[in-house]
């Protein structure tokens, strides 16, 4: 068993509104998953079915191979897009009660808030109440509480809104400490940039429906058309250009005549990149050719065009 | 689950370690006999000022009846004009003038009477004078007719119709009154501990909204746990702050007994006795043989059975109505949001209250006071009503006690399930105050 989570052709209606269609994913062990897609595609809904808040209506998910019972949940984290604590509460005894109901023993949940609280140094918050605290710092409970039971799987909706740059770091830092070891973590944003860089793999949801999904790698891989961006110095830079646009697809150029500096962008037949390069060779000195990754953003963009779905 | 007892201990505790609860609870007490003692100590301030009224007396008919009392004093002109007597009357600041005009017959003199004064006078002050001028009246008749006054005071003489069951179990007037005065204490108490723990309740779960904790919490309870958890722990404050009512309530009356000298033992004694040794000559009983066997069949109120049925009645209403508030809470984003949605719930408290007020007392089990004590939304405060009448015979039927508990415990299922439904649904939606369509509609996700 390789999928920590999988979930089968799930289906959510809420009254006369679809809010996932036959929708299937498989999250692999150990990694970290990103659900994208804009607002109101239906990722929280997925994510309230895994976390056994709302019920799909067809479809069905299995956690480690087996359906999901409500056993599983102290086994699950989750830090939703709404997330708050209360306000008139002491930090310590919140953390306490939270740690209790995800199923923790009184004494079990004392000692590991008292490591996450040495950790992130706030051992001293213990006796505030939240309204004393910013909201940075009731940021940090939050993520405390929610990884507190040592879950299999972590859930963050829309992880990073509202932390600031410091703290997002940390948070960040520690996220990728987890996954290390072991833990399977599922990122939802409709920010498709900001968690680009952590994700191996991805499914994109859109107008509750999946589009696409599978290793991040793999689907740059093939989403990507051979376009290079080229920049060159050389002598006579306005006969360069035309010689180029004679022989390459130049999609578009910018000359700075003052500085013989030449900057375009080709796209080539694919897998041919000598050609090109043994012409500017002769011409005169290149200060880069770099292949253009499509951003995750692009790529959602085209599956929807190219599915014929209309974008807003 | 042991979840459930986690959830109820929270509630518990944040209620109780409100601050505002514990002010409450023992300010309220305080408040409240305050209040009472500042409205008597008004009301006398107001009854205490005293006046003073000038009289002219011109007719023979009247002399020393004008008697100073603590409230008014009478001054007495004596021959002067009417217009020197109210010029006089104004100058010297009295409260008004008298005047007895000189007529051939009293029935003349009482008619020509005036009283004078700057403003228009209190009703106190000319209900005092009227009381004047009627007893005046009333002996001077008596003394045309050739009747003693001793005559006329022995022809005033009480008289009340014995009532009786068929089966020959006396009874007393009023008594239905008093019952459903004490039943209706029961029921006044449910009603005010449902509006005020039920909107305990719904602040508690608007709170989990607005602080957006809500969705932390279901990720690792069922909002039904967490619904009935918050159900059962705001009750439970409540059932400790009456609890420290009734404990400071019964030191307080404690020391006023000792302060005063009553011993609890001779109230029940004395009534227990006169109720045995009495009843034989009903007409002739002094007032107080009739207090004692009021006192008895107060006494005689099947005080347990009361109880034990107060205590369904309530656990069963409190349920209903506190999930229904629980529901209001789910579905909105904010406090002023929940007028609309809590008036049709206060509606069949005060209906129950008044109708139960009015109807009840008057008779008990008459068709709307049976109609109410089934109808679930009301039948706990209505028939708690009844209940200090007894059951069976005599009281209320068994089997419309049986059908209305039946029907509030399937009344209660329906509530809660549909509440729960409501409740699921409304914490997860932020941003819009849903209509009752939209809530219909919740149903069926």
């Amino acid at each position: 068993m390789n999928n920590i989570l999988v979930a089968k052709k799930v289906t959510k209606k809420y009254g006369d509104h679809t809010a996932l269609q036959n929708v299937s994913i498989e999250i692999p062990k150990n990694s970290i998953y990103g659900l994208l897609g804009p607002n109101g595609a239906g990722k929280t809904t997925l994510i309230r079915i895994i976390n056994q808040i709302t019920y799909p209506d067809q479809g069905e998910v299995l956690f480690e191979g087996e359906p999901l019972r409500p056993e599983h949940i102290a086994k699950i984290g989750y830090l939703p897009e709404e997330r708050g604590l209360y306000k008139s509460m002491k930090v310590g005894e919140q953390a306490l009660y939270l740690a209790q109901l995800k199923g923790l023993s009184k004494n079990d949940a004392k000692q590991k808030l008292k490591y996450w609280f040495d950790r992130l140094e706030i051992g001293d918050w213990w006796n505030k109440k939240i309204q004393e605290l910013s909201k940075g710092m009731a940021q940090k409970i939050q993520f405390i509480v929610t990884v507190l039971h040592e879950p299999k799987l972590l859930i963050f909706d829309e992880p990073f809104s509202g932390f600031d740059p410091i703290n997002a770091n940390i948070i960040k830092d520690e996220i990728l400490r987890l996954k290390d070891s072991g833990t399977s973590i599922i990122f939802s944003t409709h920010r498709m940039e900001s968690v680009e860089e952590l994700c191996e793999y991805i499914a994109l949801i859109h107008r509750s429906e999946k589009i696409l999904d599978g290793r991040l790698s793999d689907i740059k891989k093939a989403y990507k058309n051979n376009i290079f961006e080229v920049g060159i110095e050389a002598a006579e830079t306005e006969n360069l250009l035309f010689e180029l646009k004679d022989k390459f697809k130049v999609l578009s150029s910018d000359v700075d005549t003052e500085e013989n500096q030449l900057n375009f962008s080709v796209q080539l037949p694919s897998g041919d990149s000598g050609a090109l390069l043994n012409l500017l060779g002769t011409k005169g000195n290149i200060n880069s050719f770099i292949e253009t990754i499509p951003s995750t953003n692009e790529i959602f963009i085209r599956t929807v065009e190219n599915k014929g779905i209309a974008h807003e | 689950m042991s979840k459930l007892p986690l959830i109820i201990k929270r509630e518990y505790l944040a209620k109780v370690r409100n601050k505002s609860f514990v002010i409450m609870t023992f300010l309220s007490p305080i408040l409240m006999v305050g209040m009472i003692v500042l409205i008597a100590y008004l009301t006398e301030l107001n009854d205490n000022e005293k006046r003073i009224i000038a009289v002219l007396n011109e007719s023979d008919f009247f002399s020393n009846e004008f008697l100073t009392s603590e409230t008014t004093s009478y001054v007495k002109y004596k021959d002067i004009s009417l217009e020197e007597a109210k010029d006089s009357t104004m100058n010297m600041g009295y409260y008004g003038l008298v005047y007895i005009p000189d007529e051939d017959n009293l029935q003349k003199v009482a008619q020509r009477s005036f009283f004078y004064s700057k403003e228009s006078p209190s009703t106190t002050v000319l209900e005092k004078l009227e009381r004047i001028f009627k007893e005046r009246l009333r002996q001077e008749r008596l003394r045309e007719l050739g009747i003693s006054a001793r005559d006329y005071a022995e022809m005033d003489s009480k008289y009340e119709l014995n009532i009786s069951t068929f089966d020959g179990e006396h009874n007393l007037k009023g008594l239905n009154e008093i019952k459903a005065v004490i039943g209706g204490g029961f029921g006044y108490l449910i009603m005010m501990f449902i509006i005020i723990y039920g909107g305990f309740v719904m602040r508690s779960v608007i709170e989990e909204k607005t602080s957006r904790i809500i969705e932390v919490i279901i990720s690792s309870v069922k909002p039904f746990q967490l619904m009935l958890g918050k159900i059962i722990g705001t009750s439970l404050a409540g059932i400790t702050q009456f609890a420290i009512w009734i404990v400071c309530g019964g030191i307080l009356l404690f020391v006023a007994m000792a302060i005063f000298n009553i011993e609890p033992s001779t109230l029940t004694d004395s009534g227990v006795s006169g109720g045995i040794g009495n009843g034989a000559n009903p007409i002739l009983s002094s007032a107080d043989t009739t207090m004692q066997l009021y006192a008895q069949e107060i006494f005689d109120i099947p005080w347990a059975m009361l109880l034990f049925f107060f205590m369904v009645y309530f656990v069963l209403g409190y349920l209903i109505y506190s999930s229904i508030y629980a529901a209001i809470g789910a579905a909105v984003d904010n406090e002023t949001d929940t007028q609309q949605f809590i008036f049709p719930i206060i509606l069949p408290l005060m209906l129950a209250i008044y109708v139960g007020f009015f109807s009840v007392f008057s008779n008990p089990h008459g068709p709307i006071a049976v109609g109410f004590s089934l109808f679930p939304l009301t039948s706990p405060i209505v028939m708690l009503m009844r209940l200090p009448g007894g059951i069976g015979e005599g009281g209320v039927p068994i089997w419309q006690l049986v059908s209305s508990i039946l029907i509030l415990i399937a009344t209660f299922i329906g509530i809660v399930w549909l509440a729960a439904k409501i409740y699921r649904v409304g914490i997860l939606m932020y941003g819009k105050k849903p209509s009752y369509k939209e809530l219909l509609k919740w149903l069926k996700y």
